[in-house]
């Protein structure tokens, strides 16, 4: 194989892992997937940061 | 109503985000300076038709593309992490940080990308110019890359250019140019990527030597050794220069990670640098023990190189506890003109901002404007100190000052040594002797390692030292994490060490396979 394959497989495979297995089952986006708008978030955090004193 | 977190989420938050990030940046320093040592490889080339010159640089240029193939995206992981593990802060920052990653993205990575594809697969396909040219822009693309995470970096190191939005609990960018120029921004792009140059020389400077340990290629490994050599001894001076420039910036506007920096506990003036030095173990600040073991140090120059006077007073860590001393820094808080704050009372005043920011919401909601009013006039007053709020006691202030002190100390010792190495080699070289020197082949291979060992040991410097601060003063690490459990963030710090660790193994593996191999025979063109 030449080397020039063997980087794309393991770009191919990399890029796979990191954006369909990775992204999707264990780096939800926590404000975007709790809240629906930015309202909500922004409420959200102001009451982490106030009762994290 | 006070909400406890558990201690565990914030050290595998931290440890995450450590790991990736001192996994990303492996791979990154060597396409930084890499991409400009091909193209200046190919330069030669396109200037003097020489055909060797094509076969070097095709092969400096494939060890490129298999780094930059398996680097390529380990950062993107950072990101990932911002929004899963580090909800407040990412929410907290707003578009400051949003706006430098959406240009890196847009401008630098387009850039990259396409010139790339022209770099690898244009030979003999377009004409040596515009090929030439390709390789320039990819290297100019790679490099703005770096410009931009630095940036969204610095700014966490000396948040500027911003006002804090109580309705929104965001801070809003009111002047790009201040977070773009920042003293901060513009010394740690300076060094950041000078020190992928000095990388990529060393890492040239050592494989040229394991050709000519091997009696191979020796031609090429010449011609590599005197292209690395010069370019790393320039930049590696720039380095030193860009290392002072970012010694004086953090002295100016993070006079606690100085004082790690330097294990300096009780600060006076005159104020000497420390060249060697074993701290003393399990030194607390205010516990009357010295700070030091045994201690080498040049008087004067940390004076000298923090405030550009040898009789500055330097603050050391009890001084920045219990405050007192006439601070000499940056935007200095107007309750700070003439007498540093002690942080017992930062913290007092962090706690009425955050208080001010509960009030200002619910007087909102209730509609009463008067005590909004107020409410917003206290936050302003004490914004500062916001991040002191969350501070249980004064000593959390303090980063690990032994970690801190240690990599400095490596990072500057092993600087100094690349300089001195590119001036013996070049000395060798233009005395025509370097093939024979044998313990010198041997020293160019084994500072491969020792290279990365500096960066990273940058990087610590860099990050730990500003702990416990995600944004210097504003924002500590336990009020940036997101609420989720530690068991997650553990499977996923797990996860992330296999999958960089296979990474790196695979990139080591098609490396020494593809120097193994050596150059391939160069084209007529």
């Amino acid at each position: 194989m030449t080397v020039g394959r063997k980087l794309w497989i393991i770009i191919l495979i990399k890029l796979f892992i990191l954006f369909f297995i990775l992204r999707l089952f264990f780096f939800p986006d926590f404000l975007k997937s709790k809240f629906s708008n930015d309202k909500e978030r922004g409420d959200y955090v102001r009451e982490q940061l106030i009762q994290r004193k | 109503m006070i909400l406890n977190i558990d201690p565990g989420i914030v050290d595998w938050s931290r440890a995450q985000f450590a790991l990736t990030a001192m996994y990303h940046w492996l791979f990154v320093p060597l396409t930084l300076g890499l991409s400009f040592l091909v193209a200046i490889m190919e330069t030669i080339y396109v200037k003097t038709g020489n055909p060797e010159w094509k076969r070097i640089t095709k092969f400096w240029m494939t060890l490129f593309g298999i780094n930059f193939a398996i680097g390529i995206a380990t950062g993107i992981i950072l990101e990932f992490e911002f929004g899963t593990n580090w909800s407040n802060y990412s929410w907290f920052v707003g578009d400051i940080f949003g706006t430098p990653l959406a240009i890196e993205g847009i401008m630098a990575f387009f850039l990259e990308s396409t010139f790339i594809a022209v770099m690898f697969f244009g030979w003999n396909k377009v004409s040596r110019k515009f090929h030439l040219a390709s390789s320039w822009l990819t290297a100019i693309g790679a490099n703005l890359s770096a410009l931009w995470i630095l940036v969204a970096n610095s700014w966490m190191q000396y948040p500027v250019g911003m006002k804090f939005n109580p309705e929104t609990a965001r801070n809003e960018m009111q002047n790009f140019w201040d977070v773009l120029f920042s003293p901060v921004a513009v010394h740690k792009f300076l060094h950041t990527i000078s020190s992928g140059y000095v990388t990529a020389a060393i890492f040239i400077l050592g494989i040229s030597a394991w050709f000519l340990l091997k009696r191979r290629e020796t031609e090429m490994a010449r011609k590599s050794i005197l292209v690395a050599a010069i370019f790393g001894l320039i930049t590696s001076l720039f380095l030193a220069f860009t290392g002072d420039g970012s010694g004086y910036t953090v002295a100016q506007t993070q006079p606690m990670k100085l004082a790690a920096m330097e294990g300096l506990y009780r600060g006076q003036k005159t104020n000497g640098l420390v060249l060697f030095g074993i701290a003393q173990p399990g030194k607390k600040a205010g516990d009357g023990k010295s700070n030091f073991i045994l201690k080498v140090e040049i008087p004067g120059l940390l004076s000298l190189m923090g405030y550009r006077n040898v009789n500055a007073f330097v603050p050391g860590v009890e001084d920045i506890l219990n405050g007192g001393y006439k601070p000499e820094f940056r935007n200095v808080p107007p309750a700070e003109k003439v007498r540093a704050l002690p942080v017992s009372e930062k913290i007092k005043r962090g706690k009425l901002a955050i208080t001010a920011f509960g009030v200002f919401k619910k007087a909102k909601k209730a509609g009463d404007d008067v005590a909004a009013a107020k409410a917003d006039s206290t936050l302003k007053a004490n914004f500062a100190y916001f991040g002191y709020g969350y501070l249980h006691s004064p000593e959390e202030a303090v980063p690990n000052v032994a970690l801190t002190f240690y990599s400095f100390r490596t990072m500057v010792v092993f600087g100094f040594y690349f300089i001195l190495l590119f001036i013996i080699v070049l000395y060798f070289y233009s005395k025509n002797q370097l093939q024979d020197k044998r313990w010198l082949q041997y020293i160019m291979l084994w500072t491969i390692p020792i290279v990365y060992l500096a960066g990273q040991a940058g990087w610590i410097v860099a990050e730990i030292g500003r702990q416990p601060w995600v944004i210097q003063d504003l924002l500590p690490t336990r009020a940036a994490v997101s609420m989720i459990e530690s068991t997650s963030v553990q499977i996923t710090f797990w996860l992330f060490a296999v999958l960089f660790t296979a990474l790196l193994i695979a990139e080591l593996m098609i490396m020494t396979r593809q120097i193994q191999l050596g150059p391939k025979d160069g084209g007529t063109k």
